[in-house]
């Protein structure tokens, strides 16, 4: 945990293409920004899923790649020099008594600002969990969707479900490490990775691995901790596994996450707005690109970028109470910097 | 025109009936035609909240790429009908299918 406490005009959740844009729309207006983001590094999807994509939908570039389009919004907000914490999670949003905003991340960064722009895209990609009696009991006390630290699971009894890449490959490398490996697999072949499968195929007939297919989980249980992992197979047959850890592996499936937890209005897990200003139920709440929903919303990156400029135009208000907005054109007056 | 049965997740089934040269894929015809599907990823296999079961004509359907299979592979309960909506064009395939709406709403 860290104690930062930075100080901003516009708060913006969310470093994509759409959150990029808003930067260079509220610097023209001469609002400071600074950019939290989950990921790594800036660009949201376009950086993390698909950066070597051509997109045909740009105005004025009959094509572009993704992570290109990126690098050029990043070169375009130069000037108005934002702020960036990445590889954080936003956690909270806290009115603060006196006005404005602290958005909080898991990591104790606190970002207190005037306004708050969510421009969180998809939202956050979260463990899927599957649907089995007693799970979220466990949860902590041996049931985790991800391997942090494979030594935890040194000489340990460990059941791993899935049946894609990530429980293939640690269900290998946790064969060497734990007392009792076990793979469950809903389906009785690998369709994504034959390498992968075939290791795990060879290690079930050496015996250094349980190895059971056509069977999914239905229940844990145990007392303080996870003591067993119940199985349902093909012929609806229970199996019951000793277990110390289970760990379910079914990727990841994006979620709002804790923006669902902020009093705002969501429709259909997208946050509701209205078409003048992008603004949410909360005054001084804004939420702009594929996060947001309105009658006849497309979730386009040029649609975001047409939010991004309304939605600076309300912010201000909130930056700058006391003065009037004038619209001026960047071809007239050019882009001042700070 | 191109014929195909839904069934939606309370069991009411449907007749849909769409022009061949709709240039569409799965999950935008349902969502077009209304049916609570939350398509969060917007049709790049990620999500998988346009999951469908295809209770019959499956054997005439494209075989699913590597993305899809990856995502499908992945799911704590997809079966061997299980597909992605956004990954099927709507074309000749789909006639005479018979499809389950099963993607997750939350």
């Amino acid at each position: 945990m860290n104690n930062n406490i930075i100080h901003t005009d516009l708060c913006i959740i969310g470093a994509g293409p759409v959150g990029l844009f808003a930067v260079f729309e509220a610097g023209l207006l001469k609002m400071r920004c600074h950019l939290v983001d989950v990921l790594p590094q800036v660009g949201g999807q376009l950086s993390e899923i698909y950066p070597h994509k051509p997109i045909y939908d740009i105005p004025g570039y009959p094509e572009i790649k993704a992570q290109e389009l990126i690098d050029n919004l990043m070169e375009q907000i130069k000037p108005f020099d934002p702020g960036f914490t990445l590889g954080e999670r936003v956690e909270a949003l806290e009115k603060k008594p006196e006005g404005g905003f602290s958005v909080n991340t898991a990591d104790g960064t606190q970002i207190h600002c005037k306004a708050v722009v969510i421009a969180g895209g998809l939202g956050c990609f979260e463990p899927r969990k599957p649907e089995v009696e007693n799970l979220a009991q466990f949860e902590g006390r041996g049931v985790s969707y991800w391997v942090k630290d494979p030594e935890t699971y040194r000489d340990k009894k460990v059941v791993l479900a899935g049946g894609g890449d990530s429980a293939l490959d640690w269900t290998i490398f946790l064969a060497n490490v734990a007392d009792e490996v076990t793979l469950v697999h809903r389906g009785d072949t690998f369709r994504g990775a034959p390498d992968s499968a075939e290791k795990v195929f060879k290690l079930a007939e050496m015996g250094k691995i349980n190895l059971i297919l056509s069977s999914h989980l239905t229940k844990v249980e145990g007392k303080q901790w996870l003591q067993q992992v119940q199985l349902l197979n093909k012929a609806k047959e229970q199996i019951v596994l000793d277990a110390e850890y289970l760990i379910p592996l079914f990727g990841l499936s994006p979620k709002l996450g804790p923006i669902a937890d902020w009093g705002l209005n969501i429709d259909k897990s997208a946050i509701s707005v209205d078409t003048e200003a992008f603004g949410t139920n909360v005054d001084g709440i804004y939420a702009i690109g594929d996060i947001n929903t309105y009658p006849g919303k497309l979730k386009l990156i040029l649609s975001g970028f047409h939010e991004a400029a309304l939605m600076a135009q309300s912010a201000f208000k909130h930056v700058f109470p006391d003065q009037k907005l004038t619209f001026k054109y960047t071809t007239v007056y050019g882009v001042n910097s700070f | 025109m191109i014929n195909f049965s839904v069934i939606d997740r309370d069991g009411t089934r449907k007749e849909v009936e769409v022009p061949e040269d709709i240039n569409l894929n799965l999950m935008e015809v349902l969502k077009a035609s209304e049916y609570n599907i939350l398509a969060t990823c917007g049709g790049m296999a990620l999500c998988a909240t346009c999951r469908v079961e295809v209770e019959s004509g499956l054997e005439q359907l494209q075989p699913a790429g590597d993305q899809e299979l990856d995502m499908l592979d992945m799911l704590p309960d997809a079966a061997t009908e299980s597909r992605l909506a956004c990954q099927l064009r709507v074309n000749q395939q789909l006639e005479g299918i018979v499809i389950r709406i099963s993607g997750d709403l939350a």
